[in-house]
């Protein structure tokens, strides 16, 4: 089973988020994602600087099987990504909420962190898929 | 649901990710279908094939019904036991299905043969045979009692010596490659569809299980259909469906090496639509690519040379051997040097390699 911790909030499109508490959130993608997609070969990061707004694509993996697009779960600006991720896809798999994110996003409007679902309804999601 | 082969409750007793394929439920792969990849190029996999229809054909008058079907000529095979490759071609030159057929008996007096088709095209390729051998002094028998297992890997042949029935195990570890040996239900090829040594076992459905955890416990390593994939692809072996079909012959698939013209009064199903593409100088070339760049080639992704379409990827993935991404293309007979693939909007530039990539564990290209 996959797991899905607590602490984060979650898209429809299997994102995670982690509220930095400065007005800025971390992305990844979640254990189910990674684990759907199977070994990943190729990550493709946003530009620093690039203004995403709410379920844009705006980052792409691809994985053994097929290339997806990454959603950003809320509007904002780009203010990191995880270069490693470029040498090293497979982080991904190996360790999907930690050393596995792929970018930062200072938020346009903090009050749309409450849109996201909790680790229970998104529970709920995963096991739909 | 698609059916099941008699090693389906192992698969899921691994924990496989069970996907559909040709009207079956198959293992995708066991947790990481790189490592698995990379089990096969440096040591040993197994794979469940039992998905592919084995189908033995006897009597005096196989030898004639294949050389008439198959556009290799098994009257090449001149040792027992012996395999060959071959396409089986419908009468304007499109691929039914490409298969392996052995000859089972003395080659001075042919009689037995037994060809393994692919999953998804079985109930054709009986149809396409059955009514052709109508009349004719033979039996055709699809041999779905059978399971199939593959063990491929430079230490494949070694760590699968203890599960062979005692009274082949020598006889099997003795077999030169594209040969097999057999003793009752039991029948072993020196062959497989990785590029690597190895057997393929053919043997009755019920002992499969017990075959199948034996060797997981001699230390080989279970492998999924991805893994397949990526390293039929590294080898540069065709897949049907993908690189070439009803609609596309050998000639365009890189496999004029299995058409047998000689003899020249050899007919054959497709022979006359065949020698007319010969000489033709519009045939379209089937040619490798390495992409240079970081991304994935995929199939139906379009090739262009200096901005012009020049055909597209039928087969493309990542090579977990080679660590960048390579492809079967099929393209225009003018085209190249200079190659490029659109991938997801981008020209990334490609270059033009021979289709076999890996041999043997070692980077060709």
């Amino acid at each position: 089973m996959s797991t899905v911790p607590a602490e984060l909030k979650y898209s429809q499109s299997h994102e995670w988020v982690q509220d930095n508490g400065d007005g800025t959130v971390t992305v990844g993608i979640t254990d189910h994602a990674q684990e759907a997609l199977g070994d990943l070969v190729f990550v493709e990061l946003p530009e620093i600087g690039r203004k995403v707004a709410m379920e844009e694509a705006c980052a792409v993996v691809e994985s053994v099987k097929a290339a997806s697009d990454i959603y950003s779960p809320l509007a904002g600006e780009v203010t990191e990504v995880n270069a490693e991720l470029v040498d090293a896809p497979e982080t991904i798999n190996q360790d999907p909420y930690a050393a596995g994110w792929i970018f930062k996003l200072r938020l346009a409007d903090a009050g749309q962190l409450d849109a996201l679902m909790d680790a229970a309804a998104y529970t709920a999601v995963a096991d739909e898929h | 649901m698609g059916l099941q082969t008699p090693l389906f409750a192992e698969h899921e007793r691994l924990r496989a990710r069970i996907v559909p394929f040709g009207g079956w439920d198959m293992p995708l792969h066991y947790g990481s279908q790189i490592e698995e990849h990379h089990a096969v190029r440096r040591d040993a996999g197994l794979f469940d094939v039992s998905h592919m229809r084995v189908v033995d054909l006897e009597g005096p008058a196989a030898q004639g019904l294949l050389r008439g079907l198959l556009a290799n000529d098994v009257a090449r095979l001149r040792v027992q036991g012996k395999a060959l490759y071959s396409c089986m071609l419908n009468p304007e030159g499109g691929v039914i299905d490409d298969l392996i057929v052995y000859l089972r008996d003395e080659p001075q007096a042919p009689t037995r043969y037994r060809l393994v088709v692919n999953a998804g095209t079985a109930d054709k390729d009986l149809a396409w045979i059955g009514a052709r051998a109508r009349g004719l002094d033979l039996t055709l028998t699809p041999r779905t009692d059978l399971a199939m297992i593959a063990v491929q890997g430079p230490q494949a042949r070694a760590k699968a010596a203890s599960v062979i029935p005692a009274e082949l195990r020598e006889a099997a570890l003795a077999l030169a490659p594209f040969v097999s040996a057999e003793s009752g239900d039991w029948f072993i090829g020196r062959t497989g569809y990785t590029g690597e040594d190895g057997f393929e076992l053919m043997l009755p459905a019920d002992q499969a299980p017990s075959v199948w955890r034996a060797l997981v416990e001699a230390g080989v390593r279970p492998c999924g259909l991805g893994a397949r994939d990526t390293l039929r692809l590294e080898a540069g072996m065709n897949l049907y469906g993908q690189d070439m079909d009803e609609t596309v012959g050998p000639l365009e698939s890189g496999l004029a090496w299995t058409l047998a013209f000689d003899p020249a009064d050899r007919g054959f199903v497709g022979r006359p639509a065949l020698d007319a593409q010969r000489g033709c100088a519009g045939l379209r070339r089937f040619v490798g690519l390495v992409l240079e760049g970081r991304g994935v080639l995929r199939g139906h992704q379009k090739v262009y040379a200096d901005g012009r379409e020049v055909g597209e990827i039928t087969s493309g993935g990542f090579a977990p051997t080679l660590e960048r991404s390579i492809a079967f293309a099929r393209i225009a007979p003018d085209a190249g040097p200079n190659l490029a693939v659109d991938i997801r909007g981008r020209l990334e530039p490609v270059r033009l390699v021979k289709t076999t990539f890996v041999r043997n564990g070692k980077p060709v290209a």
